[in-house]
């Protein structure tokens, strides 16, 4: 695999053993949060800080980060919590996983420097289960972080006091919504709750709470080290900052690589070794399984950024982006898809849990040579009866991909259903 | 009863989480009993419910919900193959295959010898190095070749 180094987050990556802390100390590591704690900056100072640098929620919504911390109640008595979201299930990604592996110490850093902001003692990090190796390295870096006092009472010689505690998963896509993912630390199924209340006001155990996604967090130090502006000027102006990307499918060289907002795609696609095998590019899923798929064509002329991305018809969602050579069949690669949405839906309601069915089981007989005429459009009736009318967005990521395929693929489709067999 | 040993470590994640909340603590209690007898029947739900206060109904939802738990005996290593859109592209179903073929058994089975069990999973979030499997849910393998499957079964104590 390839790892593209970066300024933000993917800092130390030319070390032997670039997860230890004496190395993150070598790239400015806790600088950040030492000049926030012995310098007491005041915390509207960094939210303002971090609205400057136009730092959008990594996980997929794009939600501007210093927003989501300012509707935390400041004055609240009693307990609050931050929680880190690495619970990354979304086909393509794996981003966060390079970050617990390999720069633990940037994510503790960011969350309490987050914890600082929005006056909280207790952090969790919820980590998807299948990266055990990645869980326990993350538990050795608090158990360094705490020894050295980053972590813990009196941190850094002063009053200040946060411990971050690791959660592991154990298998439910679900769990990366940010309400299922509570409900799973409170030790019960991962089913979503109805919003509001949102959980600035009712989170984890009913307290205040604010979650974000692990590379957001991470790109904290860099914002209050360097400055929101600098960071801002490393991306572009609606997208501040880098990203990482991961990209997985066919090309020669798949990787995580941390490049700026709006590196053209082109660029993205050279870095990973271009198509496999001198191939041609077919079509790239830009965001994550659940965004819609865009013709090679059109991803070619896109920079990957939110309005870039968002003008072509997709969006940038979590940054993994999947690649596809021509040899791929198009109703296959959906069968897969909605069979995957179809059993991770928790099935609170109705259009989901029995929508998703439908929509596998109507791919799935398209591609085993049962398909009829009318199905393509029974296939976005359902998606229209799903989208929009569910608890949680997971409704939406079983209905966006079906909608990508059929606006740019629905001869494949048509084939599929009349020849019984496949175009490519 | 759960074992000293899942006690003891139950009590670490215990740690972590509020006094009055010790409900928080099932997922790794399960886990941790699963990594001991490879799966989990109700007694040992009984069992976690006893020792963290819950209903037994509370615990047997949580075990039913999250897919890596072993619901049956499920081998000494339980394979787990992930076939998500990025492993398809990259061969992961005729990795799984010859898996397949290799021990002769399907998806959810278990080799006659009670070595091996093989199960299918959805994204694991490692996709940039597809195909791969878990190892028991510890252990990633990657970039997965019919090579490198024989490989591993042959370290794990399978025929070469
Ligand atoms: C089905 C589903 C799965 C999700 N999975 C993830 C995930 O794996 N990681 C993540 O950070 N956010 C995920 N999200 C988004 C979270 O709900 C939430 O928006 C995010 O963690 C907030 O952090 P951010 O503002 O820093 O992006 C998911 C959302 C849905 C509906
Ligand atoms: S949309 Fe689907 S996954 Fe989300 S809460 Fe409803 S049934 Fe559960
Ligand atoms: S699709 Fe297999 S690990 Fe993500």
């Amino acid at each position: 695999m390839s790892l593209g180094s970066g300024p933000v987050i993917y800092t130390t990556l030319d070390f032997d053993q670039p997860w230890t802390l004496e190395n993150y100390l070598k790239v400015g590591g806790y600088q950040a949060l030492r000049m926030v704690l012995t310098e007491k900056i005041p915390p509207e100072h960094i939210i303002a800080e971090v609205k400057t640098s136009a730092l959008r929620g990594r996980g997929g919504a794009g939600f501007p980060t210093g927003l989501k911390w300012s509707f935390m109640p400041r004055n609240y008595q009693g307990d609050k919590y931050i929680v880190c979201n690495t619970d990354e299930g979304e086909p393509g990604t794996c981003k966060d996983w390079d970050i617990l592996r390999y720069n633990p110490h940037a994510l503790i850093e960011g969350m309490a420097i987050a914890a600082y902001t929005m006056a909280v003692k207790t952090g969790y990090n919820y980590v998807h289960g299948e990266i055990f190796e990645a869980y326990e390295r993350m538990e050795a870096a608090c158990e360094e972080a705490r020894a050295a006092g980053y972590l813990g009472k009196d941190i850094l010689g002063t009053d200040f006091e946060f411990d971050l505690h690791n959660h592991l998963g154990y298998g439910a896509y679900v769990c990366g919504e940010e309400t299922a993912l509570l409900e799973s630390i409170e030790g019960k199924k991962g089913q979503p709750r109805y919003k509001p209340p949102f959980p600035a006001s009712f989170g984890l155990y009913g307290k205040p709470t604010t979650i974000n996604n692990t590379e957001t967090f991470s790109s904290i130090p860099y914002i209050i080290r360097e400055g929101g502006q600098k960071f801002l000027e490393l991306g572009r102006p609606n997208s501040g900052g880098t990203k990482l990307f991961s990209v997985s499918g066919h090309v020669n060289n798949p990787g995580n690589f941390e490049l700026p907002m709006g590196t053209p795609f082109r660029k993205l696609l050279e870095l990973a070794g271009g198509v496999r095998n001198g191939h041609k590019l077919k079509a790239v899923i830009p965001g994550g399984s659940s965004m819609p798929v865009l013709p090679g064509e059109i991803m070619m002329e896109v920079d990957m950024d939110y309005d870039s991305i968002q003008k072509a018809g997709s969006y940038l969602g979590s940054g993994a982006v999947i690649v596809m050579d021509e040899t791929v069949c198009m109703v296959r690669a959906l069968e897969r898809l909605s069979y995957f949405y179809y059993e991770e839906s928790c099935g609170q309601c109705t259009p989901c849990r029995e929508g998703t069915g439908w929509l596998y089981r109507i791919v799935h007989r398209i591609e085993h040579g049962n398909g009829k005429p009318e199905d393509l459009d029974l296939l976005l009736e359902l998606c229209d009866n799903i989208a929009g009318r569910t608890i949680c967005a997971l409704g939406d990521a079983a209905a966006w991909p079906v909608q990508g395929m059929l606006k740019h693929y629905r001869n494949e489709f048509e084939y599929h259903i009349e020849h019984k067999k496949c175009m490519v | 009863m759960l074992s000293v040993q899942v006690q003891e470590k139950i009590e670490r994640e215990l740690r972590k989480y509020p006094a009055d909340q010790r409900q928080s603590a099932v997922m790794s209690a399960l886990r941790f009993v699963q990594d001991e007898k490879g799966w989990i029947e109700s007694s040992d739900m009984a069992d976690v419910a006893n020792y963290l206060g819950m209903a037994q109904m509370a615990v047997y939802e949580v075990a039913t919900f999250y897919h890596m738990y072993n619901l049956k005996p499920m081998g000494k290593h339980t394979l787990t193959v992930c076939t998500n859109l990025s492993c398809q592209l990259c061969g992961a179903e005729e990795v799984l295959g010859y898996i397949k073929d290799k021990l002769g058994i399907g998806i959810g089975e278990v080799t006659a010898d009670g070595k091996f069990g093989l199960r299918e999973a959805e994204c694991m979030g490692a996709c940039v190095e597809a195909p791969l499997l878990s190892v028991n849910n510890k252990r990633l393998c990657f970039r997965l070749t019919p090579a490198k499957v024989d490989q591993i079964l042959a370290e794990l104590g399978g025929q070469p």
